[in-house]
């Protein structure tokens, strides 16, 4: 009866069928108790005879059959629900049903219904499948789905969440490198660098960035930040800024800016660092839906 | 009970003082809180209203306008209502007026650090329960001293049976207590930040074991000591049923505190949790309805009034509306109807038709026939009643009504899938599509917030006119008492 117990002991399992049993039983015994009397035909309803504050009295009219009737269905239905279905401590009713094994076995139906309809795609080559309207626009039902809650219904991307209809591509943009981040994710990683170079050095690099982009920037202090640059951001960035999608580090050249592009913002960016996490979805979604996804957001960044 | 009259019996009053504080508090309140409530409102329908501040993000506010109402106007009017009522029917005054003071500065306190830390992004993150710790033992405390004043006087009373009214008040201070003390349990980390005693789902469970049974006794049983006072007052009739409230009461306070877990149905919640969650809240139509028959029948031989009395009225269609939320309540917590309804607009609805509907209107129809006898004064206008109890039946409706088609239509909008398995909406989608109700809803809003202001300019004038009868606050000797 009490197999995969969810208990420390069986002592909580009882806590809760005592109270649980008992309390229905309650209810029941008293509606009978107090429901049995009825109303004679012509018979007068009395007041109780207590008076409260000059006028206050109480009749005391039989319980309506109606609202028994019901109190009693419900009380009923109860006893049958957790006859049936796991609510007395780990008893599992006699359904043995359980949330999880439902949430499986949708997941199941589900994938043997919908599930073929993406696996006839899943070798065909993703240069293949732009050309495939069928194909495509499946890819546009999962992103919409599945993609649009961080970059954006239009694939447009928000701070923090990269634009996908560019040619800007942090970890690259060739068929194979969207599947690879789709399907394991990625961890975009910058690092803060306020207690390494202080403020001042933070401004500095800014003003450089800033001119990399060849956005209004302050010559000399940019031409200090170039040799801060030189030392600590290079490595990821580049010598050019152009960044490394090795590492998904952003090109600084571009004027696209991932977090904003205000002098302020990649003051914060630079001090504070960034911590980028695109989820993976290869479990999640399994490979043919990640290949179909992929189609699409390859097909946007060609749709020019 | 053993008569302990004294020479001075006779000539005895009670304490009017703070049940007028109060009264006129929970009017005042009222108006605050509705009226955050109609600008978060408005906020969801056009959301630059928020300006990009901070303190006037649907975020901030919202816990304010909830807090608002339920504790400072439904609290205010809880405390005037059970002073009075304690009173009247025991047959004595307040075992302290020092204690009872307390409690009126002590809540109104709790109040206003409230309207102070809430907009300033102060939360616990518990819902209804935003308040951080030091706020939470305030409160606490005096909670307690509540509890005294009303229990030592029931303990002190000159009438040996304790009214009924006095039982659901009783219950909803007692429960109250706990449920705040155990749900608010938190390790400060500082002055203004602490976590929950709890973690995970137990910390979840925790939260809505408080939070329905913030609904179950402070929105409902407290509202129900009301309802058994001033209905059979106003309609001048005697209670139904005694037997009845006895089942009733005892069914619906066993039965409340298990209905918690219909918020965390399908969540990381055990089942069996769930399951009896869902059982309980079922079974609980049946308490509840004893107490809609109970009042309504009150009025048994007596009909003709609700034609010429609007504040009968008002108490009337207020636990009509209890009657039918409290139907609501229990088909929603079926979990496959959960299912749909969880997360939607029809959860906010669901909550405003007991909030407006039940709770609000109980109190102004309660407050309509409290406020004239505090004061000695007949009311300045009964058409003015008469146009408040309209522009609030109207705006309830239109409440109502729009957040059930807003809040099936993104139950329906969520699940729906297109032939390749994937969702035919997405959420932006079905945000947009609720524009057109989160208008109308604010328009109910703005209807019922009128109502109110109607009723607040009502009351300064009754309380302002001269003075025309005696106020009966004597205490009435022992021979009518027994």
């Amino acid at each position: 009866m009490f197999e995969e117990t969810l208990f420390t002991s069986q002592f909580w399992e009882w806590f809760i069928i005592i109270p649980t049993v008992g309390g229905i039983l309650a209810c029941f015994g008293l509606i009978y108790w107090l429901g049995s009397d009825t109303q004679k035909p012509g018979e007068q309803v009395e007041t109780m005879g207590h008076v409260w504050d000059e006028t206050l009295e109480e009749y005391n009219n039989p319980l309506p059959r109606w609202w028994l009737n019901m109190f009693y269905i419900t009380l009923i239905f109860g006893i049958i629900y957790l006859i049936r279905y796991p609510g007395l401590g780990s008893y599992a009713g006699t359904l043995e049903w359980t949330e999880l094994e439902e949430y499986k076995y949708e997941m199941w139906a589900a994938n043997t219904r919908y599930g073929p309809l993406y696996e006839k795609y899943k070798n065909e080559p993703i240069t293949a499948l732009i050309e495939n309207d069928t194909a495509t626009n499946l890819g546009h039902s999962l992103y919409m789905t599945y993609c649009t809650t961080c970059h954006g219904s239009d694939a447009g991307g928000v701070p923090g969440f990269p634009n996908l209809r560019d040619e800007d591509w942090l970890y690259g943009g060739n068929p194979a490198a969207i599947e690879t981040t789709i399907k394991n994710g990625r961890n975009g990683n910058m690092p803060a660098w306020q207690a390494v170079i202080g403020d001042d050095g933070v401004k500095q690099v800014t003003q450089y960035v800033l001119s990399l982009s060849g956005r209004d920037h302050n010559q000399a202090t940019a031409a200090q930040g170039q040799k801060t640059y030189a030392t600590m951001c290079i490595a990821c960035h580049g010598p050019t800024g152009k960044g490394n999608q090795m590492l998904g580090a952003p090109n600084l050249t571009d004027n696209i800016w991932l977090y904003g592009g205000s002098p302020k913002t990649i003051e914060t960016t630079i001090a504070n660092g960034r911590q980028g996490k695109m989820p993976a979805h290869g479990d999640f979604l399994g490979e043919a839906k990640v290949h179909l996804l992929a189609t699409y957001i390859y097909s946007l960044s060609l749709d020019k | 009970m053993a008569e302990t009259a004294t020479s001075t019996v006779g000539t005895d009053t009670y304490n009017y003082k703070v049940v007028r504080q109060f009264a006129i508090m929970a009017i005042i309140w009222g108006i605050v809180g509705m009226t955050v409530g109609v600008y978060i409102a408005a906020e969801l329908a056009w959301p630059w209203l928020n300006f990009d501040i901070p303190y006037l993000t649907f975020s901030r506010l919202r816990p304010l306008h909830t807090n608002a109402v339920i504790f400072a106007f439904g609290g205010s009017a809880l405390f005037a209502t059970s002073y009075y009522v304690v009173q009247r029917t025991c047959h004595v005054r307040l075992i302290s007026d020092k204690l009872a003071a307390f409690t009126f500065w002590g809540w109104q306190l709790v109040i206003v650090l409230a309207a102070i830390t809430l907009p300033q992004g102060f939360t616990s993150t518990k819902e209804y329960a935003e308040l951080e710790w030091p706020i939470d033992l305030l409160m606490a405390v005096v909670w307690i001293a509540y509890a005294i004043v009303f229990f030592g006087t029931i303990a002190k009373r000159r009438v040996s049976h304790i009214y009924v009214a006095n039982w659901f008040y009783g219950a909803f201070i007692i429960t109250i207590a706990i449920l705040h003390i155990f749900n608010s349990l938190a390790i400060p980390v500082s002055m203004w930040k602490s976590y929950s005693a709890y973690a995970g789902v137990q910390d979840a469970m925790v939260q809505w074991w408080y939070g329905h049974n913030a609904v179950g006794f402070f929105l409902t049983a407290g509202f129900l000591g009301m309802m058994y006072y001033f209905v059979p007052k106003q309609a001048q009739r005697p209670v139904y049923s005694y037997r009845l409230s006895i089942v009733h009461f005892w069914a619906l306070i066993f039965t409340y505190i298990w209905a918690g877990p219909h918020h965390l149905h399908y969540t990381a919640l055990p089942d069996w949790t769930q399951s009896l969650g869902m059982v309980m809240s079922l079974i609980l139509l049946a308490p509840s309805w004893g107490g809609m028959i109970n009042g309504i029948m009150t009025l048994s031989g007596a009909w003709e009034k609700l034609r010429s009395d609007p504040i009968l009225r008002f108490m009337i269609v207020a636990i009509s509306f209890y009657g039918m939320s409290t139907f609501e309540g229990p088909m929603m917590a079926i979990k496959t109807v959960n299912a749909l309804s969880h997360y939607t607009d029809w959860t906010i609805g669901h909550v405003h038709s007991g909030a407006l509907g039940w709770v609000a209107m109980i109190t102004m129809g309660s407050l309509y026939y409290l406020i004239p006898r505090l004061f000695g004064r007949e009311l300045y206008s009964i058409k003015l009643v008469e146009v408040h109890f309209w522009t609030a039946t109207i705006g309830v409706v239109l409440y109502i009504t729009a957040m059930w088609v807003s809040g099936i239509m993104q139950g329906l909008m969520w699940r729906a899938v297109n032939p390749d398995g994937t969702l035919t909406y997405s959420f932006v989608e079905s945000v947009q599509a609720m524009h057109p109700y989160y208008v109308t809803r604010w328009l109910g809003g703005v209807l019922f917030l009128a109502g109110m202001l109607i009723m607040a300019y009502n009351i300064l004038k009754t309380v302002t006119s001269p003075q025309v009868a005696e106020i009966n606050d004597t205490i009435p000797a022992p021979a009518l008492a027994h």
